[in-house]
C-alpha cells in the first residue's frame, strides 16, 4: 500500500502583499497533476463518512476516482447529479465542519482537500467552455415560482427543472445571485462563476425575472393562482446594529451596506461604477463570522491604510472558517479580540472618529457552549477610526412576511418550515435558507433548497399537502 | 424597460414615462421605484408622480442633481431604461381625514399628485401648496389644479403666488386659523423639516416623505436607516413615509452628506 501523505497537496495563492490590493481571487486553484496527486490521498473508504457530511450528499469518494483517473468529465457528472454549483461550493462551503471533518485520513493526518477537488472539476468544465445540459425529465405541465435568485432559490430551480416542470424564478435586485453576488468578494468568488453556473439553468429552460419584487409587483397569493407551488428563498433582511450611541454617524456600515455597494454596484471600480463607498484610512469591521472577514478584507483592497477587526470573544470562538481568518491574518488585518464597542464617537461634523472599546474576559459558558465575554469594569480606551462596519448579523428578509398575513413566521421573523419538507403554513408555499433559518451558510441554503425542491417533488406528484 | 416618454417640464426638471403594465397596475400613492440608467449607474430611488393601469405606463419626474441623476437625464424617448423596480414602499395612509394639505416643491410637485387624487377620492377636502424658486420653475399646475380642490403657490422672488416658501405660507394660513386635519410634504429634506416646524405647535399629522440614500429598496442593506421616536426604522420598508414630529432631522440632513467628496471626484472624471 503507498505510503499516506499526511498532508493536503498546497494549492497556490496570490501572494499576501500583492493581493491586498486587488480584486482579484486569492487561491489559484489545483493543476490536473495537483489534482490527481491529491486525489490519490483519498482511502476510499467503503462507508464514506464525507458523504454524510456533505448537506448535498454529493457521491464524493466516486468523484475523486475518476480525477485519479483522469477522467474529468465524468467526475464532474458525478457531481451535478447532486449539486449543480460545485464552482461555488468548492470555493465558499465550510468543508472542514462538513465533508473533510467526517475524513477517516483527518482523523490522524490532515483530510483529503474535498472542497479543492471540487473546485478543480468545475474550473476544468468551465474552462473547457462545453458544460453538458443533464437529461430534462419529459414536461410535466406543472409551474413552480421561485422568489428569490440565491443560493437556496437555484438549487430548487436546478432540482425541479431537471423534474420537467416549468420554472420561473424572480428576483429582487437588477442581477441573479443574491449574496453570491451582493455578499460574497469577486476576491473570494469571481462573479463570473456565479453568472456561468446560471447561465447553466437559463439553458436548462429556467426563466429568470430580474427587477420584481414579490409582496410589492406580485402578492404570494397571485402568484399561486398562476403556479401549483411557490418556493421562498428570499434570503437576508435588515441588517442587526447594537443600539450604540453614534451609529448613525456617516462612515457607519452595516456589513449589508457595505458589501453591496463593494460586490454588486461594483464601487472598487469607482468612479466607472458609479456607486461610492468610504474607503476611510482606519477601516475597523465589528463582528467575527465570514462576513466580518469579507469586510475588513476588502477594506483593504478598497484602499484602505489599516483594516482593524473588533471582536468580543477569543480568536478560537470566531464563527469565521478558519481559512478565512488565516487570510485576513496573512493580510495585516488588525485584530482586537476580547474587545467590544460601547458608544461611537464624531469628529463634530458628522463623521465617526474614534470607538470607544471596553476590553472582555472569558467567563462561564453560556447556552451555545461558548465562554460568556464579560466586560472588564474601567477598560474603556479608544479605536480611532473613520470608516466602521457593523458586520454582527441579519434578520431574514421582511416583505414577504408583512406581504403575507397568512404565512406563519417565528419569533425572530424567520418563516415556519417543516425541516423534512421545507413546507410552510401555507398549502403549495415552500420556503428554505436565511429566510427561514436566520443568517447561515451558502451551502446551508443549498441544502434546504435540495430539501424543498424533494418536498414539491412530492407535493406536485400527489397533490397531498 | 422602455422609456415611451421624456421630456424637460422646468429648467432641470426632467418627467420621464415608462412601460411598466405591473407597477402601473400596483402603484398607490406615496410609492417608489429604483431605476439603474445604464449598467456603471446607481440604483436611484425615485417616487412614482403618475401611472395609468391601462395604458401600462408610469411616470417619474427628478431634478437633475447629481451624478446619478445626470445620467437619468442622458436617457431620452426610445431608449430602454437598464433597471427599473418596483414599486416599492409603503403607500400614503389614505383615509377620510377632512381637510388634507399637501405641500410639494423639487420633484415632490409630481409626488403630492397622486396623493391628491387619492384623497380626493377618499371624500378630503385637498389643498395643495407648490413651491419654487420662481414661476418659471414650477410644472404640473393643470395637473394639480384638477387634482385638488385648491392650489397655492408660493415662489421665492414671488413671481406666482405668495413671495416665499411653502412653510411660510402654511404659516400664516395656520396663524389666520385655518384648520388642516393632516399634512403630508414630498420634496427636499429642508423644506420637509421646515413644515414639520411650522406644524408642530398646532398638533397637526404631519407625514413626511423621507429620501435618504437607498441602495437595494428592499429591506436588505439598511442604509436607509433613520431615527424615528428615538428608535431605527428603515426607509425602504417601514417607509418612505414618517411622522415629521418624530423624526431626528439633524441625523438625516448629517447622512445625506455622506457621499459629497465622491460626487466631486465622479464629476470631475
Amino acid at each position: 500500500m503507498a505510503k499516506i501523505i499526511p498532508t493536503k497537496t498546497p494549492m497556490r495563492e496570490q501572494p499576501a502583499a500583492q493581493r491586498v490590493r486587488n480584486f482579484d481571487e486569492v487561491p489559484h486553484g489545483y493543476s490536473l497533476e495537483e489534482a490527481v496527486q491529491e486525489a490519490k490521498r483519498c482511502l476510499q473508504c467503503k462507508k464514506p463518512f464525507c458523504v454524510e457530511g456533505c448537506p448535498v450528499g454529493i457521491d464524493i469518494p466516486s468523484f475523486i476516482t475518476y480525477i485519479k483517473e483522469k477522467k474529468l468529465r465524468e467526475g464532474i457528472d458525478r457531481i451535478k447529479e447532486t449539486n449543480i454549483l460545485p464552482a461555488i461550493c468548492g470555493r465558499v462551503c465550510p468543508q472542514e465542519e462538513q465533508c473533510e471533518k467526517r475524513c477517516i485520513l483527518g482523523k490522524k493526518h490532515q483530510p483529503v482537500a474535498i472542497g479543492r477537488l471540487e473546485r478543480f472539476l468545475a474550473d476544468w468544465e468551465r474552462n473547457e467552455g462545453k458544460a453538458e445540459l443533464p437529461v430534462v425529465a419529459k414536461k410535466t405541465g406543472k409551474r413552480v415560482a421561485v422568489v428569490g435568485a440565491g443560493p437556496a432559490g437555484i438549487t430548487v430551480a436546478a432540482d425541479l427543472v431537471k423534474q420537467g416542470h416549468e420554472i420561473d424564478v424572480f428576483e429582487a435586485l437588477h442581477e441573479p445571485g443574491g449574496v453570491l453576488v451582493y455578499g460574497i468578494p469577486e476576491f473570494r468568488l469571481p462573479k463570473d462563476i456565479v453568472f456561468t453556473e446560471i447561465d447553466f439553468l437559463k439553458k436548462l429552460g429556467v426563466r429568470i425575472h430580474l427587477d420584481t419584487v414579490i409582496g410589492m409587483i406580485t402578492s404570494l397569493d397571485e402568484l399561486l393562482e398562476e403556479f401549483d407551488a411557490v418556493f421562498i428563498g428570499t434570503g437576508a433582511g435588515l441588517p442587526w446594529f447594537m443600539g450604540l450611541s453614534g451609529e448613525n454617524l456617516n462612515g457607519v456600515y452595516s456589513a449589508n451596506e457595505y458589501l453591496t455597494r463593494a460586490n454588486l454596484m461594483k464601487a472598487y471600480l469607482f468612479p466607472k461604477y458609479k456607486t461610492p463607498i468610504t474607503v476611510g484610512k482606519r477601516v475597523a469591521t465589528i463582528g467575527g463570522g465570514n462576513v466580518a472577514m469579507d469586510c475588513a478584507r476588502s477594506a483593504l483592497r478598497l484602499g484602505a491604510e489599516e483594516s482593524i477587526l473588533i471582536y468580543r470573544r477569543a480568536r478560537e470562538q470566531m464563527p469565521a472558517r478558519e481559512e478565512e481568518i488565516h487570510h485576513a491574518e496573512e493580510e495585516g488585518i488588525q485584530f482586537n479580540l476580547l474587545t467590544n464597542p460601547i458608544a461611537y464617537h464624531g469628529d463634530g461634523r458628522g463623521w465617526l472618529k474614534n470607538i470607544e472599546c471596553i476590553r472582555m474576559e472569558l467567563g462561564e459558558a453560556d447556552e451555545s457552549g461558548r465562554r460568556r465575554p464579560v466586560p472588564v469594569d474601567g477598560s474603556n480606551f479608544m479605536i480611532p477610526a473613520d470608516v466602521l462596519v457593523v458586520a454582527i448579523g441579519n434578520s431574514p428578509n421582511p416583505l414577504i412576511p408583512n406581504t403575507t398575513p397568512d404565512i406563519a413566521t417565528t419569533r425572530w421573523r424567520t418563516i415556519e418550515t417543516d425541516p423534512e419538507t421545507g413546507r410552510t403554513s401555507k398549502r403549495g408555499v415552500f420556503a428554505g435558507g436565511d429566510v427561514a433559518t436566520g443568517a447561515a451558510t451558502v451551502i446551508q441554503a443549498m441544502g434546504a433548497g435540495k430539501i424543498a425542491a424533494r418536498g414539491i417533488q412530492a407535493y406536485l406528484e400527489t397533490g397531498e399537502w | 424597460m422602455k422609456i415611451i416618454d421624456k421630456k424637460i417640464i422646468a429648467p432641470n426638471v426632467h418627467e420621464m414615462t415608462l412601460a411598466a403594465p405591473g407597477i402601473a397596475e400596483k402603484a398607490r400613492a406615496g410609492q417608489f421605484a429604483i431605476a439603474i440608467p445604464n449598467r456603471f449607474s446607481e440604483r436611484t430611488p425615485l417616487t412614482l408622480a403618475d401611472w395609468d393601469a391601462g395604458k401600462g405606463e408610469v411616470s417619474v419626474v427628478f431634478l437633475e442633481i447629481g451624478d446619478a441623476t445626470r445620467d437619468l437625464a442622458a436617457l431620452t424617448t426610445g431608449d430602454e431604461m437598464y433597471s427599473f423596480t418596483g414599486p416599492l414602499g409603503q403607500p400614503f395612509d389614505i383615509d377620510k381625514f377632512g381637510k388634507v394639505g399637501l405641500v410639494g416643491g423639487c420633484y415632490g410637485i409630481g409626488g403630492i399628485l397622486p396623493a391628491a387624487r387619492a384623497m380626493q377620492a377618499a371624500g378630503n377636502e385637498v389643498v395643495a401648496f407648490s413651491e419654487a424658486r420662481s414661476s418659471f420653475l414650477l410644472y404640473w399646475n393643470d395637473k394639480l389644479e384638477e387634482a385638488a380642490h385648491d392650489v397655492r403657490y408660493s415662489t421665492s422672488d414671488g413671481s406666482l403666488g405668495r413671495k416665499g416658501h411653502a412653510h411660510d405660507l402654511l404659516a400664516e394660513n395656520l396663524e389666520e386659523g385655518e384648520h388642516f386635519d393632516r399634512i403630508l410634504a414630498i420634496g427636499c429634506t429642508f423644506m420637509m423639516y421646515r413644515i414639520a416646524q411650522v406644524t408642530r405647535p398646532y398638533q397637526i399629522k404631519t407625514v413626511v416623505s423621507m429620501n435618504p440614500i437607498m441602495i437595494d429598496g428592499t429591506g436588505m442593506c439598511g442604509a436607509c436607516r433613520l431615527s424615528i421616536g428615538g428608535k431605527t426604522k428603515f426607509a425602504c420598508v417601514d417607509g418612505p413615509h414618517f411622522d415629521g414630529h418624530e423624526v431626528d432631522w439633524d441625523v438625516v440632513l448629517a447622512r445625506r452628506k455622506a457621499y459629497l467628496e465622491e460626487e466631486i471626484v465622479a464629476k470631475e472624471r
